[in-house]
């Protein structure tokens, strides 16, 4: 023992004794190393906690994951609890959390798409054989859709995507390194203002147009939440401009609906056409700050719209307006708005209750405007162009213009701007040259995964807001996915419902355990039928948000429409 | 008042006040919607998660959760439709289907278990998920994530109610799961076992250890309920023991005004002491061969080395007559007593009236002395009171608050829940402490300044409120005398030339001035970093003259706080445990008052101030007094420079004590009496709050030990006083008898209502938690401003002692740890006597990985392990003085504030060195 002076005695204690003493307070400690990194990664960023999310990337980017030590740092740096850092970090599917012990993930990470249309197209042979092919230093895991399902089936690894793809050319691809983004042509800054850009926005500042005008131009246009919800958009103004300011407006780019891809197409093609529809939109409101919150599987869009957001800036264009533009990680939750809110606040993306309505109570408890990337991507046109130039391209009954997805068993898939109320059948046939050679129309998405099925029988339904609730369907974002007799409904249904597993935030019981147990009923051989059609019921009567409550769509088209799959 | 919302409920025209919700509104009606992730209890907001709670509302597309949805006018809700009902009932058999097997439920009498019940859902049809394993890695609490069903009432409970922040809900969708920190092991997180989670779960996912098998399997409910009051700190937590075979199984949080159903881990863990193997059952005499020595110990598991069995008759009389001869011989001054802030207020008065009546003196004191009797005497000096002005839970009104000097999320950490509370929603938490803590990351005004240099800092506070008169003009002029005089003494405390002293850059310093000044309501508490100094008055008249100079008290969300230690302290000073007054702070000098007081007692009564708890010792020292009797107390730990006061115990002619085990100061006694815990006793405490509450006997005495108020009496009997009290219920009448405090305040009232906060106007009114709203109990009914100079530390460090020591307490650990290291579950978290360093001295020193190290002090020195926290600033030394093996207080230094007679805890110069450990290595 010691060789203390005889006047430092261990004196009698009442304790147990024989248990030592921790060298530390509890819990895990911050690294000084770690913290230095993320500081130096952070730089003079304030270190506000709506920006969690973004310096997640920050790390993710740098060091190809997140480790504990980090994540313990961040938490320290921005006085977080470090459970609040670690549930945002493992919310997200594109951070990668790697805890103490555990080996990083190799550096590549190949994201294969297998949601409807690229599994349709071959996403399960992909998922097979690609590990083999690339060796254990690139990991391949699936992935929900890319929003490329025109060019089906597709592949991401790193920020680049390879699309109509093989293992062979995955491979390939993977062999260059290069993980840069693809970014299209599109139209500069320079171009869209030697063609009128901005005009718009400047006479709406300059006093030269009313705001009232301008809701009365929307209104008469028809135009319609292009997200999927449909609701006026000319009303959604009125709402919000009745709260009082500071009001806010976020824009969401998260187009996570499997099949759709028109934002990506309008953002990738036209980006200041939908900038400026945002500065209008911001001006309509009186927002001062604008967040476009955009999903992470389109890296090229980021790209685009960092540079020419920056440009905006530099031209002097965006002011009094902030934009800022939020990166999201890989949720498919988040493209529901108060999710996506809750995202831009550095949170998980949990949908909230309502009431109160996001007009009311939205980002940062302020009232906020929520638009889609289309809906404003059309304001220019419509005010410019009048409300009457849009609303009469309808068909059947239904005003203004559509930019239907249409993917899956046609020969030319892509984007078709179409008249609202355009048929299915109308889709295939005068849009999209026909059926894919050796395919027969079966049946058809209307809206994305939610939406539900419909048979080849009722192809003729014009395809709006509003026009097949009766059938038990939704038009929602307009992404039509074609069937054919080559598709076991089954298996479509199934597929649709793994999605919405993997894609369920968690937080109500309906939807975070009701979409579990329906994968693994839909999974058996024979259907209980019964017990899918209750359990459907509660999802839809009692989820919170809309992806419960539209899970079980295609389980129930396929049981109303497909019954001839069922045995 | 908004008009009520009328709805139709269940064909039912009911009306909702604004706010409530369906579900409560049902409730209130008697109708009944079964809720899992809801629970009605205080501070937990609805999350609408579960879907349990799903009703119908006409002309709506889905559900509805009845928890979270409030009503509109001429909503039509329906609660008990199909479509509800079917709703409802899939839920629960989603959720069942996931659960364990009822027979082996970690809880078969869970929430979830009763609401299947009542909804006849048994067995679930669908296909259960993989089984999380079981984690067993807390001593306190078992984790099953199998019987989890996500309703993250948890994670509100950790992260909204108590504000620890430990738990999380990681992950996505199916795979989300509940995670301590970053998904470690809840033994190894930060978690600090309050147990709210536990209370909380209502599926039995987390459960309280000693209620589940080592398989995890729940034992069947405990027997019987009692509820009481938590025995350790000052915030006063209401609490039910779950008592099976005279055994306290578990304890549940109560909603209590301090504590709304939250309990700490001593509060919730800490009861197995009263079982411990060391509890004195016998009475002890101490045998003739047994000597008396400043270093001598005894084995408290085996006295019999140095004391022997007695009767009750032999001790009590052995005790009294020890006590009689010295009074009879060298008059009463030549004896003390201490009474216990850790007893009920009944047992306090009796000890004081004990002293004072039977001894014939006023040298009767305890703990408070060394806690807040610089605080108390600042108050009483300004505003005439010594208690605070508001409880803690007014920082949920305030905009401002301010702690300072204060530990509370170790020392009293339900009062610090309302703390953390604050930036939540929205308002301003200004931490002014030389320590960082967990409050640290909460505050949004942080300011660690210089050990000892409060005045410094709070005076250039004061400059900047007067010199930018941002103070109250007209309150001041109402309510307040001395402000020329404090204008003038402030002048030359400007933050510049307070920067340097305090180490707080001057902007900060007007910063938070302004911010207190100009807050709606703002609110001061303060611990003992405050009040443990020799300039701890002056500190108090500091935070006193800020709160009266800008008129913050006496609304809601202002006013003065001390955050008072012991569970005790308010009461038993309120009882006249206090060498100066009578009960209710009467002066001993005034004659009017000693007059009410002889008439009252029958007896002539001493006319002068007695000793402090310091004073006396040194008196015993000097050969003035020569017997003791004490209750409940162990100066030999909780004294400054504690080896001194040993000796004094040692060189006591006739010591008498009375307690649950034997304590240090018990090492010395003539006579060890066997007294009760608290959970085996009637009687009330009142708290920092100045809540008078009820506590309930429990448990049964061991063995042969007895009633204290049983003992105090006895003695008194033998020293001639004619008492004749048979129930603590007896006590409480007199008391109330005398002292205008307890006014409309019975004890019938306190059974029947657990607690009453004093003063109260009338026997069916609550008490008044907000006073001195008009004017102050002192003889202008004005506050005085009393202006503070800087006074240095009475020992400053130097090249031989160049570290400062620091003292305080730990949240495992009460006090002198008599209690708590015998309660297996908190010595286990903090098993043995540990010193807090910075990182930086760690490494210089070469002990970052825990190594021991010797700290000596002009006054002794002790040898224990490190622990390196980043709270800690450099060539500062944190002690806490719970740890008999190496006791912090050998080495502080006695100075004492020249008003409180508080010594000075906080601050001393002292020398760290590193020893070697042979086999340190692990």
């Amino acid at each position: 023992m010691n060789d203390a002076p005889p006047d430092v005695k261990r004196r009698r204690h009442p304790g147990a004794g024989g248990r030592k003493t921790r060298p530390t307070p509890k819990g895990r400690q911050v690294d000084t190393a770690a913290l230095t990194e993320v500081r130096t990664l952070l730089g003079d960023r304030p270190r506000r906690r709506d920006l969690l999310i973004e310096f997640l990337h920050l790390i993710q980017d740098r060091y190809r994951h997140l480790s504990a030590a980090h994540l313990a740092a961040l938490a320290h740096e921005m006085r977080l609890a470090m459970a609040e850092v670690y549930e945002v970090a493992t919310f997200y599917a594109h951070f990668d959390v790697v805890k103490e012990g555990e080996s990083a993930p190799p550096p590549l990470t190949v994201r294969v798409c297998d949601s409807l249309t690229c599994e349709l197209l071959g996403a399960q042979e992909i998922l097979r054989s690609l590990p083999e092919k690339v060796g254990p230093e690139v990991r391949v895991v699936r992935a929900p859709c890319m929003g490329l399902c025109d060019k089906a089936p597709a592949v991401e690894f790193g920020h680049r995507h390879v699309v109509h793809a093989t293992t062979e050319s995955i491979a390939e691809a993977v062999e260059t390194g290069d993980t840069h983004p693809d970014i299209p042509p599109y139209t500069s800054l320079e171009r869209y203002r030697s063609n009128g850009g901005y005009g718009v926005l400047a006479s709406c500042r300059a006093g030269d147009r009313t705001v009232d005008s301008i809701i009365d131009a929307v209104d008469e246009a028809g135009l319609r939440g292009l997200g999927g919800a449909g609701f006026p958009s000319g009303r959604k103004w009125r709402f919000v401009r009745q709260e009082p300011k500071p009001r806010l407006l976020t824009i969401n780019a998260d187009e996570g609906e499997p099949g759709t891809f028109k934002d990506r197409h309008y953002l990738e093609t036209d980006p200041h056409r939908f900038l400026e529809g945002v500065l209008i939109a911001a001006w309509a409101v009186e927002a001062e700050d604008a967040y476009i919150y955009l999903r992470d599987e389109y890296p090229g869009c980021h790209a685009v719209l960092t540079r020419e957001i920056a440009k905006l800036g530099q031209e002097g264009i965006t002011p009094p307006v902030r934009l800022h533009l939020r990166r999201g990680a890989g949720a498919y939750i988040c493209g529901e708005e108060s999710a996506m809110i809750e995202s831009i606040e550095g949170k998980r993306g949990l949908p909230r209750h309502r009431p109160p309505y996001v007009a009311q109570v939205g980002l940062f408890g302020r009232p906020t405007l929520v638009h889609n990337v289309e809906t404003v991507y059309w304001l220019r046109d419509i005010i410019d162009k009048g409300a009457d130039w849009f609303a009469d391209q309808g068909r059947a009954g239904s005003k203004g213009l559509r930019s239907y997805s249409v993917s899956g068993r046609v020969r030319e898939p892509g984007v078709k701007l179409a008249p609202a109320g355009t048929t299915a059948r109308e889709l295939i046939e005068e849009f999209c040259g026909g059926m894919a050679e050796g395919h027969v129309f079966k049946g058809y998405l209307p809206g994305g995964a939610s939406g539900g099925i419909l048979p080849a029988s009722m192809a003729d339904i014009p395809l709006d807001f509003g026009r097949l609730e009766e059938h038990g369907c939704l038009v929602g974002s307009h992404a039509v996915v074609i069937l054919s007799d080559q598709d076991d409904m089954k298996d479509v249904a199934l597929n649709l419902m793994r999605f919405f597993e993997d894609e369920s935030c968690g937080q109500c019981t309906p939807c975070r355990v009701g979409t579990e147990k329906a994968v693994k009923l839909m999974a058996e051989p024979q259907w209980d039928e019964s017990l899918l059609e209750e359990l459907s019921q509660t999802m839809t009567d009692a989820s919170i948000c809309g992806l419960g409550q539209a899970a079980p769509n295609p389980l129930k088209s396929v049981l109303k429409y497909f019954r001839e799959d069922l045995t | 008042m908004s008009d009520p919302i009328r709805f139709t409920l269940d064909g039912r025209d009911v009306e909702a006040t604004p706010g409530e919700t369906i579900w409560q509104v049902a409730d209130r009606l008697g109708v009944e919607i079964p809720h899992l992730c809801y629970a009605p209890e205080p501070g937990y907001r609805p999350d609408g998660n579960c879907r349990a709670c799903m009703v119908e509302i006409e002309g709506e597309r889905v559900l509805a959760a009845s928890c979270i949805r409030t009503p509109a006018d001429g909503m039509v809700v329906n609660t008990a439709s199909d479509r509800s009902k079917a709703a409802r009932r899939m839920v629960m058999e989603l959720l069942v289907a996931d659960q364990p097997d009822r027979p082996v439920a970690h809880d078969k009498d869970s929430r979830l278990w009763q609401w299947a019940d009542r909804i006849d859902v048994e067995t679930s049809r669908l296909p259960a998920r993989g089984a999380p394993a079981p984690d067993p890695s807390h001593p306190a609490m078992r984790v099953n994530l199998d019987a989890c069903i996500h309703c993250n009432l948890c994670v509100r409970a950790c992260r909204e109610v108590q504000v620890n922040d430990v738990i999380g809900m990681a992950g996505r969708g199916a795979h989300a799961k509940i995670v301590f920190d970053m998904d470690d092991p809840m033994g190894s997180s930060t978690c600090v076992a309050c147990g709210e989670c536990v209370q909380a779960c209502p599926t039995g996912a987390l459960m309280e250890a000693t209620l589940v098998d080592e398989n995890g399997i729940g034992r069947p409910k405990p027997a019987k309920d009692v509820d009481s009051v938590c025995p350790y700190c000052g915030v006063g937590c209401q609490i039910t023991y779950q008592i099976d075979d005279n055994e306290i199984v578990a304890v549940q949080g109560r909603d209590g005004p301090a504590n709304r159903n939250r309990l700490c881990v001593k509060g919730r863990f800490g009861f197995d002491y009263v079982k411990h193997r060391h509890r004195l059952t016998v009475p002890l005499i101490r045998r003739d061969d047994a000597p008396k020595d400043a270093d001598l110990e005894v084995d408290p598991g085996n006295p019999f080395t140095h004391f022997r069995e007695a009767t009750w008759d032999e001790a009590l009389d052995r005790a009294a007559a020890g006590l009689k001869e010295i009074r009879d011989r060298d008059g009463g001054d030549a004896l003390a007593g201490f009474g216990s802030a850790k007893g009920s207020n009944e047992e306090a008065y009796l000890v004081q009236k004990l002293v004072r009546t039977g001894f014939g003196t006023n040298n009767v004191d305890h703990c408070t002395r060394l806690c807040h009797a610089s605080s108390v005497a600042a108050l009483m000096e300004t505003i005439g009171s010594g208690a605070v002005t508001a409880p803690f839970t007014a920082a949920e009104d305030a905009e401002v608050v301010i702690v300072i000097g204060a530990n509370p999320t170790e020392n009293h950490p339900v009062a610090a829940t309302y703390f953390k509370q604050v930036p939540k929603r929205g308002g301003k938490l200004v931490v002014l402490d030389p320590k960082g803590n967990a409050l640290s990351r909460h505050a949004t005004h942080l300011l660690r300044f210089k050990p000892g240099s409060d005045v410094a800092m709070l005076n250039a506070m004061i400059n900047v409120i007067v010199e930018e008169e941002l103070y109250d003009r007209q309150y001041v002029a109402a309510n307040t005398d001395g402000f020329d005089a404090l204008k003038d003494h402030v002048k030359t405390y400007t933050p510049e030339a307070m920067a340097p002293v305090c180490g707080i850059e001057a902007d900060v310093l007007r910063t938070v001035a302004r911010l207190y000044a100009r807050a709606e309501s703002a609110i001061i508490f303060w611990g003992m970093g405050v009040s443990q100094h020799t300039h701890g008055t002056d500190n108090a008249r500091c935070l006193i003259t800020l709160a009266l100079i800008t008129g913050q008290v006496g609304r809601p969300g202002t006013g003065l706080h001390p955050l008072r230690g012991q569970n005790n302290v308010q009461g038993a000073s309120d009882a006249g445990l206090i060498p100066m007054v009578f009960p209710d702070y009467r002066s001993v000098e005034a004659a009017d008052i000693r007059a009410t007081f002889e008439d009252f007692w029958g007896t002539t009564l001493d006319p002068k101030k007695g000793l402090t708890v310091v004073e006396i010792m040194d008196a015993v020292h000097a050969g003035q007094i020569k017997g003791m009797y004490i209750m409940g107390e162990n100066p030999a730990m909780s004294d400054p420079d504690v080896h001194h006061a040993r000796a004094g115990l040692a060189m006591l002619e006739h010591l008498v004590v009375q307690d649950i085990f034997l304590t240090e100061t018990c090492f010395h006694a003539d006579v060890v009496l066997p007294a009760s815990a608290w959970p085996e006793k009637d009687g009330t405490v009142t708290n920092s709050n100045r809540q008078v509450q009820m506590g309930r006997a429990a448990l049964d005495l061991p063995g042969d030990a007895r009633q204290d108020w049983w003992i105090v009496t006895e003695i008194a009997k033998r020293i001639g006083l004619d008492w004749r009290y048979t129930h603590p219920r007896d006590v409480y009448a007199e008391m109330a008898e005398i002292m205008p405090s307890l006014d409309n305040i019975s004890w019938d009232r306190l059974m029947a209502e657990s607690a009453v906060t004093y003063p109260c106007k009338a026997p069916d009114q609550p008490g008044e938690d907000i006073v001195f709203g008009e004017g102050f109990p002192t003889e202008s009914g004005r506050g005085k401003l009393v202006p503070a100079a800087i006074l240095p530390p009475d020992e400053l460090p130097d090249d031989e002692y160049p570290m400062i020591l620091t003292t305080g307490r730990q949240l495992e650990h009460w006090h002198t740890g008599a209690m708590t290291r015998r309660a297996t579950l908190l010595d286990r978290l903090e098993p043995e006597a540990v010193a807090y360093l910075s990182p930086h001295d760690a490494d210089r020193l070469g002990v970052a990985g825990g190594g021991t190290v010797r700290i000596s002090t002009r006054r002794g020195i002790i040898e224990l392990a490190t622990r390196t926290d980043t709270g800690v600033a450099p060539g500062v030394i944190f002690v806490p003085f719970c740890y008999a093996e190496a006791p912090a207080n050998m080495l502080t230094n006695p100075a004492l504030d020249p008003f409180g007679k508080i010594p000075e805890f906080k601050f001393c110069a002292a020398r760290v060195e590193p020893i070697d450990q042979p086999a340190a290595a692990e």
